[in-house]
Formats: structure tokens, sequence, C-alpha cells
């Protein structure tokens, strides 16, 4: 077979424009299963979760008890203006917490009902994956999406990241706002974000979360997911639930009974 | 000649300079001295030898901040055997004031970088503020 030396150019470029493509897709692949891998999802040993029961909430219209056991405990200030405002457990109205859920008659019932909304502890958090400085993270051991106040550099990237409006700025010295200081659970200092920890300080004592232990109807049930026997397991079992925004994939870990 | 004049005018310059605050303590008979620290509680043990403490105190609040935000590890298992809960506000506090003790130290050595207290609280810091 005779060969010119244009073809035999030809076809030597071509193989090492292959041989290059190849290992570029070996990388690319490697860079892919490396990043799935450090994907918190990746088998948690337990995943906490919260169920809100709204039909025992109702009862009560206007309560905020979840919220204030909750920002007394962890020294969230208390700021009037909205645009400054620091919260960890807050009442939303129904159309925002569950705009694709409205018709004419949640709007008659629904709205004006306290409708307690938080950081949902999602399996796949988008707030972890924008974090700079890995001042936010995804516990391994319980599915707690927590956060360290040393590391945040204030630059909010979580506050957009989340869908949830879960997150809050110090706009303000945290301090000048609070009226009660918890000396057993640090406050924060201006230009930090902060959210519900799922009282990872209490859980450590085997204690339940302020809100569940405040909220005077018990219509919020705290457990893991993963164990099929947990109080959270099983009302999940009983009541059809729904979460807030699912069609993100976030897997949000607060469930709601309507 | 006149640039003899010049370097000893200067060099003599340099020198009362460089001297003044010795010579400023001399006249004026100010004296420092390291502060004389006191414990709240007398004659309960630190989590570690004071020698360590002194040197090292930063480092092992600094692993005491990971442990306890990063790994959920509260226990810390002392030098002796003693148990203590990885926490400033309690555990160091509960012994040392601030005040009389981390503040008095890290102003005569000038030490202010850390920023502890804009977050942890002192539990015995005198304001209405703190619950009991």
């Amino acid at each position: 077979m005779k060969i010119t030396r244009k073809e035999f150019l030809e076809l030597s470029g071509l193989s090492i424009l292959g041989a290059g493509a190849l290992r570029a897709v070996h990388a690319v692949k490697a860079a892919e299963s490396a990043h799935a891998n450090s994907l918190p999802s990746d088998s948690p040993k337990k995943q906490m979760a919260l169920a809100i029961d709204l039909r025992k909430c109702r009862r009560r219209p206007g309560c905020n008890l979840c919220s204030q056991a909750c920002h007394a405990t962890h020294n969230v200030p208390h700021i009037a203006d909205p645009r400054h405002e620091v919260k960890w457990i807050w009442n939303e109205g129904f159309a925002s917490v569950f705009p694709l859920e409205q018709n004419g008659y949640t709007r008659r019932n629904y709205n004006g009902s306290p409708l307690p909304v938080l950081c949902n502890h999602c399996e796949k958090p988008p707030c972890v994956e924008v974090c700079p400085t890995g001042a936010t993270w995804k516990r391994s051991e319980d599915g707690v999406v927590m956060m360290d106040w040393h590391r945040c550099i204030g630059c909010k990237y979580c506050i957009t990241a989340c869908p949830y409006g879960a997150r809050s700025f110090n706009f303000s010295e945290p301090r000048e706002a609070l009226q009660q200081v918890n000396p057993d659970f640090p406050t924060r200092s201006l230009g930090v974000v902060e959210k519900c920890n799922f009282c990872a300080e209490r859980l450590a004592k085997g204690e339940a979360p302020a809100c569940v232990e405040a909220c005077p109807e018990k219509a919020i049930v705290f457990g893991d997911v993963l164990d099929a026997s947990s109080d959270v397991s099983k009302a999940l079992d009983a009541s059809y639930s729904i979460r807030r925004k699912p069609e993100l994939g976030t897997g949000p870990n607060v469930f709601y009974f309507l | 000649m006149r640039e003899r004049l010049i370097i000893v005018g200067g060099l003599a310059l340099f020198l009362l300079l460089f001297a003044y605050p010795v010579l400023r303590a001399a006249v004026y008979h100010t004296q420092t001295s390291a502060p004389q620290l006191r414990l709240t509680s007398q004659g309960s043990t630190c989590v570690a030898p004071t020698d360590y403490m002194r040197t090292s105190h930063m480092r092992l609040l600094s692993q005491w901040r990971t442990d306890v935000v990063r790994h959920g590890d509260r226990r810390f298992v002392a030098f002796n055997g003693k148990v203590y809960d990885k926490s400033l506000t309690r555990t160091c506090l509960g012994c040392h004031n601030k005040q009389q003790f981390c503040d008095r130290c890290h102003a005569y050595s000038g030490v202010s970088g850390p920023h502890c207290w804009s977050c942890h609280n002192d539990p015995q810091a005198a304001t209405a503020k703190v619950m009991p």
C-alpha cells in the first residue's frame, strides 16, 4: 500500500488529535466521578428531618411560639426592618410557601394561617455547592446542613443559592438588636450569614430541637427519616405530605401535612 | 569639616531617638510588670498544665473549635483523666474571668487579634442582657 507524504501527515495529525481527545475525555470523566463522590448525598448514616402538621398548626392563628423559642435559644436578633431581618424559623404566607398548590379554597382557608418555614437541610444543598470557604457543609453523620461562622466571609452566595430564603445576613451588629442573650449559644457578628442548624447543639445532648419542644400543639415531629421506626418516619407513613419546591431537586427534609 | 558635623549630629539624633523609651522610663520612673493574674475559683486544675496553656492555649482553643463545629466532638479528656466540655464560655470562663485574665494579658502583650468575644459570650459580664 502506497501512501503519499500529504496523506501520511494528515493521518499522523489525526492520530495525535485522537489520542489527545481521549485523554481529555478520561480527565473529564474522572473529574465528574470525583465530583459525584464528593456530593454529601452518598449514603448518609442518618438524615434528620422535620414534619410539620399544619392541621394542628392552624388551631392557633397567629401563633409563633416555635419561632420565639428558636430565636431566644440561638440569640437571633430581632430586627424590624424586613430588608435586614434575621430569622431561622418564621411564619410565611401559604401563597409564597406553596405557590403551585394554590386554589380558591386554599386562598379562602389557609391564607392568614401560620405556616412555619425554616432551612430544609436539603439532600443536595445548593448553598453548600456555592460556598467558597467551606463555611457551610452537610454533616455526613446526620445530614444536618451546618455552618461554621468562624469561616463565613459574608459573600452571600448561599443566600442567592438557597431557593427557600432560609438564610439571613447580619447587615447590622446583631448584639445591639438582642434584648437578652443566651450565654450557652454564641451570637453572630456583623457581616456573617446565619440560618437554622436543626439545633445541632441540642442534638449533641440528646435533646429535641427547640421548636419541637416549644409547640403547644405538638405539631412538629423530628427524627431520622432513614430509620423506619422513628417518629417522623411513622408520621410520614401515616399521612400524605408535601415539601417546598421539590421540582428543584434539592431534596428538602422539612415535610408538611396540609 | 562640615560633613563631619552633619554625620556626628545625625548619629547623635539617631541615638537619642533610639534610646528615647529607655531615657523616658529613667526620667519618669515608669515601670511595667507583667499582669498578676487571678483565678475566679482557686485551687482547681486547668484542662492542661499551666506551661502548656501559657504558650499554646490558642492552639487548644482552635482545636476545640474544629472538634466541636466540624466533628461534633464536645468531650475533652484532660491530661489528668478529667473530662471537660469543650466550651469557651462554660469551661474556660468557669474559672477564668475574661476581664481579669484574658484581657489583661492580651492588652499587656499587645495581642488584639482574636475576635472570640464578638460572638462568644462572657457569662460573668455585668450586663443585664445575659440570661442566667
